[in-house]
């Protein structure tokens, strides 16, 4: 399953496939620059309920997003992160980074 | 003591990240695995293979990984080698943060998670000859008898 990318409002919600890879990642950083390009996007929320793998590819998506939304005041923030994934962030140290919401709603502000 | 082991070869394209990480998951199924373990070491083979195809081989497609996987009892040791330019300081590459590609946002966690996921890392790299990745992890005893 590929992913999804929605707006509302200034925010970018990208929903993500079942694993995000170096494979899949270069799609969600061409697709989510296009989105910035076009709107006046400010956050960026990654969903990844879908999402039951992935590796340093995906943290290199997200800190790539961060990168030219911080420029702008804007924010990164993660929701429904599962376990697996979990583990991942806390080792990188992303959550320095962006934030965890529980759902979409809670992190769109 | 319960022996087994595979091999398989595969080119340099992306998608085969997938396929490797699910052969070798596959492969230790038999041992019983912890959904934990699976993750380690899924994220380890991939972790290799990835550096393989962009560093290695520098994202050019149709060039030969080799990965092979071993279990003795109910230990695992996973190589993945490449035949491209090898890594000139294998100390710096495996610093955190550190890539040689950022502009391919390389988050230069790569041996971070082989070392963390796994119970051992050994880089063995010669330039223009390739590097080999050899990762061993001991699953903790599981419930099932293994054997026929």
């Amino acid at each position: 399953m590929d992913s999804t990318f929605k707006l509302r409002d200034n925010t970018l919600i990208i929903t993500l496939g079942r694993e995000l890879d170096h494979h899949n990642a270069d799609m969600i950083k061409s697709k989510s620059e296009e989105y910035i390009c076009k709107f006046r996007i400010q956050d960026i929320v990654f969903d990844f309920d879908n999402t039951n793998f992935m590796d340093s590819s995906g943290i290199g998506v997200i800190m790539g997003r961060y990168k030219v939304v911080s420029a702008l005041n804007g924010r990164i923030s993660v929701v429904n992160v599962h376990e697996a994934i979990e583990r991942i962030f806390i080792i990188s140290g992303l959550y320095k980074l962006v934030e965890r919401y529980d759902n979409v709603n809670d992190a769109v502000r | 003591m319960y022996q087994n082991k595979m091999e398989v070869i595969f080119e340099s394209k992306s998608e085969n990240e997938a396929f490797a990480r699910v052969v070798a998951a596959a492969f230790v199924a038999r041992l019983d695995p912890t959904l934990e373990e699976i993750a380690d070491i899924k994220t380890a083979v991939s972790e290799a293979v990835t550096n393989a195809i962009i560093h290695g081989y520098n994202n050019q497609p149709n060039h030969k990984i080799y990965m092979s996987c071993q279990i003795e009892d109910r230990s695992i040791e996973i190589s993945i080698k490449d035949e491209g330019v090898g890594i000139p300081d294998i100390e710096k590459a495996k610093e955190p943060m550190y890539t040689t590609k950022p502009e391919l946002e390389r988050s230069g966690m790569g041996f971070i998670f082989m070392e963390v996921f796994m119970d051992s890392l050994d880089i063995i790299s010669q330039v223009d000859v390739g590097t080999n990745i050899i990762m061993k992890k001991t699953l903790t005893s599981g419930m099932t008898e293994v054997g026929e």
